[in-house]
């Protein structure tokens, strides 16, 4: 797993009073502007930085030696050599008093997303990213340093919480920078779709005209009651399909997504009837596998279901999606758990700094195309985890 | 971290109420067959309907679930239930969009076959006395045009309309001349026996899309029964139109359709191997016409639907066996109550809807000048009775033909969403309203549908496809291929 926060063990030339920083990290022989600092990893690129113009530098060094033949170097940071992974393009956000920071935006991944809160309106048994009652407006703030930083050619870009809509007009204001600055890049926004049962809302987000923006919604079940339990929020269910109603009755781009946990899978087939009779005009649905960690760790022992014992449910359901010609991905599942025919539909969705693969996918013919694992929080492993081989699978 | 709450906090139904949502229901053998405001099917046991009819229930009992998913049920104050049913149904209504997007065109009434079933044609050679004159087509096609529907379909009926192709030649070049001002895209077919087709007729065909659809009720001897024409012939050059057809303008370029007389009832699967033999692609199993014997009797012949849907039900079971062993060929009446059954999309086809398909979706116009609201409506006024002759070209507008009084009244009085025995029928979100059949046999355009034999057809069909989807897989998969899934 690849780290992305942490703390700079030394910091020089900053005063911790400063107001927290967005940095963008470069090259030491390319080009400064103001927010750029150079990627230094011997103490020869302090030089070649100095010449080049930059007056700020990420030493990325176990070694606090290093530091010492930069004393003419204005402005500082080390932080550990297990963060060797950082480099040119990547953004930074960074608060001189704790000298804590945290990597907003990787250039060499596919999946960057920006966190927008950990506040939420929902409490999701399965929360992966359990929210916290904190005043976190900073990171709007923080958001909007970074978009201008972001490579132009990023081809995505996601947002997600806590629920990003809480502050709904903070967050249209990100959306308006993206369109601007970001044009190529398509967004994907995370949300649990309550605050689109607002018209306002609705036409606020229509109105920024972004040209590829999508936002991806949960329903867990087509009975209120059960995604009302499983979000632990009286009301929600009808909140959240109207939102959708709302969205597409505006042309927005909606994606449904799924969680699969021990209540939602065994009653995924009625779900995704449900929404093929229902809700056949979103975007896409993806089935997700779940991630065990936050609450699913807490409430493991009524979360967790073996993906064996869902498997028919799921290719049923991949089935009724797919015959009403609604798109439908699987996500996070490994495809020796997954019945063959839900194989074209299975994703490599795990994002790359939590993505990893087991001892027995060594052997795999399928690992290339396989979603392979989560490394977060407490993974738990199917019985069915097992390396297929072509002459055996064909 | 905070305290999670169990299930049961979010399934007392105290502060929020139950309470119902329209649903239709028929009582069955061993259950009750139940099915929401937009058709989703639901069975439930004896004891389910009750306590569904009472609202005795309580979520987490399974029944919650299952009848909050189907829109049986909604919490008092929700939106979503009610807004899915909204825009579902106008989805499935959109076709009133679509203001009568087919014209039928009578070039004449003349034509060289006799059948028995036929009650328009004229075995005669007075040209000027049974053809459409261009000035009635002009004035027609002025009609047609002034249609609100964006995409026109005109087909040319008869007698044999091939017998008047020159008009034809004329109405299609004036027509597509006129279109691109008036805003409109146009489809052109010629219904047509094809026994007097030419390369001149398929040329013309060719050059301005015209498709052909024509008439094959079986094998040799059955199609030649129910057709006949001097030379006995109408099989063998049916055959062979369809043929060149075929080849001229593409496998897909032209249509067959049969019709049930009581001569095929026992030859179903003959009926069936002539189309697939001839590579057509699909078969329509049409009901029994009913403007021969049952108007001329006045009798409502149930033995008669009986009869027909053991004819139908044989055929469907013979055409899915052959679907089965991987040709794919569609019963197409199944596949369009099926589509109306599996998704919401607007059907509009003129003879299952509610409002009714006369006039708002096509309207005929006759070769001597009057204007029709159906086919059947014709047929009628060739018998005496005027009641769907809406006008005539030299007086009439399309307005004026479709605010008619007499369009307006048999509408509204036939639409099944309120018609007695319709409006709370558990197929009536997939049937349609048939004033003509209705007033034609029963001398008005409600009926009474006990004993109406349209009503049993229809029940009959889609009791059959539900037992289908129900209880056989393997059918089941084939029929929802057919309904486009």
């Amino acid at each position: 797993m690849l780290p992305l926060n942490g703390i700079a063990t030394a910091m020089r030339g900053y005063d911790p009073a400063e107001p927290r920083q967005v940095l963008r990290l470069r090259s030491p022989t390319s080009c400064p502007e103001d927010c750029d600092m150079a990627v230094v990893h011997e103490a020869d690129d302090f030089d070649s930085a100095a010449s080049s113009g930059f007056v700020q530098a990420l030493a990325v060094s176990d070694e606090t030696a290093l530091l010492t033949p930069a004393n003419g170097f204005p402005r500082i940071i080390q932080v550990p050599g297990k963060f060797g992974h950082l480099a040119d393009g990547d953004v930074l956000g960074f608060h001189p008093a704790s000298k804590r920071f945290r990597t907003l935006y990787r250039r060499s991944s596919t999946h960057n997303s920006f966190l927008v809160t950990e506040r939420c309106n929902h409490y999701c048994l399965m929360c992966s990213q359990p929210p916290r009652d904190v005043d976190d407006s900073w990171i709007l703030r923080e958001i909007r340093d970074a978009i201008p930083l972001v490579d132009k050619q990023t081809r995505s870009l996601g947002f997600t919480g806590g629920e990003p809509l809480l502050n709904w007009r903070g967050f249209m204001a990100i959306l308006r920078d993206c369109r601007d600055e970001l044009p190529r890049t398509a967004i994907h926004v995370l949300s649990n779709g309550r605050a689109f049962a607002s018209t306002e809302v609705v036409a606020d987000w229509a109105s920024v005209q972004h040209p590829s923006l999508t936002v991806g919604i949960p329903i867990y079940s087509a009975v209120d009651t059960v995604h009302d339990y499983v979000v632990q929020a009286k009301g929600a269910f009808d909140e959240t399909v109207l939102g959708i109603l709302k969205l597409k009755n505006s042309g927005q781009r909606v994606e449904v997504r799924v969680v699969l946990h021990a209540i939602t899978a065994p009653r995924i087939v009625a779900t995704c009837q449900w929404l093929a009779r229902n809700l056949p005009f979103v975007d896409h649905v993806a089935l997700m596998g779940l991630e065990n960690t936050g609450f699913a760790i807490a409430n493991d022992k009524f979360l967790w279901i073996d993906p064996m014992d869902y498997r028919e449910q799921l290719a049923e359901a991949v089935h009724v999606l797919a015959a009403s010609k609604v798109r439908v991905s699987v996500y996070n599942l490994q495809r020796c758990v997954l019945a063959r025919p839900v194989w074209p539909y299975a994703v490599q969705s795990i994002s790359d700094w939590k993505n990893a693969y087991t001892a027995e996918c060594d052997s795999c013919d399928e690992k290339p195309r396989c979603s392979g694992f989560f490394t977060t929080g407490r993974p738990r492993y199917s019985r069915g985890i097992r390396a297929i081989r072509r002459s055996v699978a064909s | 971290m905070a305290r999670f709450l169990t299930a049961d906090a979010f399934q007392e139904v105290t502060e929020k109420r139950l309470e119902h949502l329209p649903f239709r229901f028929e009582r069955r053998d061993g259950d009750y067959l139940v099915s929401n405001m937009v058709g989703d099917f639901v069975v439930l046991t004896h004891d389910e309907f009750d306590r569904l009819t009472n609202l005795r229930i309580a979520p987490g009992e399974g029944l919650y679930e299952k009848a909050y998913a189907a829109h049986l049920i909604a919490r008092q104050g929700q939106q979503v239930p009610h807004q899915l049913l909204a825009l579902r149904l106008r989805s499935r209504m959109a076709f009133l969009r679509q203001m009568t997007p087919l014209h039928l065109f009578v070039v004449t009434l003349r034509c060289e076959h006799s059948c028995p079933y036929c009650q328009v044609s004229r075995q005669s050679t007075d040209r000027s006395r049974y053809d459409m004159s261009e000035e009635t087509a002009r004035r027609a096609l002025k009609i047609v045009l002034d249609s609100p529907c964006a995409r026109l379909k005109i087909e040319f009926q008869g007698g044999e309309p091939l017998l008047n192709f020159s008009l034809i030649e004329k109405i299609v070049l004036a027509a597509k001349a006129a279109a691109p001002s008036a805003g409109k895209k146009l489809d052109f077919v010629i219904a047509s026996n094809l026994a007097l087709l030419t390369d001149d007729h398929l040329r013309f065909c060719k050059a301005h899309d015209v498709l052909l659809s024509t008439s094959l009720d079986g094998p040799a001897d059955l199609h030649n029964k129910n057709r006949p024409r001097p030379g006995s012939n109408s099989h063998e050059l049916a055959v062979k139109g369809i043929r060149r057809a075929q080849e001229f303008l593409g496998a897909d370029r032209v249509g067959a359709l049969m019709t049930t007389t009581g001569n095929s009832l026992g030859r179903v699967t003959e009926i069936v191997d002539e189309y697939l033999r001839l590579g057509l692609d699909g078969i329509f199993l049409r009901p029994l016409s009913p403007y021969g014997f049952a108007v001329k009797t006045k009798q409502f012949r149930r033995y008669d639907v009986k009869r027909w849907l053991e004819f139908y039900q044989r055929g469907l079971r013979y055409i899915l066996a052959i679907n089965n062993a991987g040709r794919y060929f569609p019963e197409f009446y199944s596949a369009l109550i099926l589509r109306r059954m599996l998704t919401d999309r607007p059907i509009g086809y003129v003879d299952l809807r509610s409002p009714a398909g006369i006039g708002l979706g096509a309207l005929v116009y006759n070769y001597d000048g009057r204007v029709f609201a159906s086919g059947e409506g014709r047929m009628l006024a060739e018998m005496g009775d005027n009641s769907f002759e809406l006008g005539h070209v030299d007086t009439a507008s399309y307005r004026s033909l479709i605010l008619s009084d007499k369009l307006i009244d048999v509408v509204a009085s036939s639409l099944t969403q309120c018609a007695p025995e319709c409006s709370d029928c558990v197929f009536e979100p997939h049937c349609g309203a048939d004033p003509v059949y209705h007033h034609a046999t029963q001398h008005d355009p409600t009926g009474i549908k006990p004993l109406s034999e349209f009503c049993a057809r229809q029940k009959g069909i889609m009791r059959l496809l539900l037992d289908i989807l129900g209880n056989e897989p393997e059918n089941a998969a084939i029929l929802r291929r057919w309904a486009g899934m």
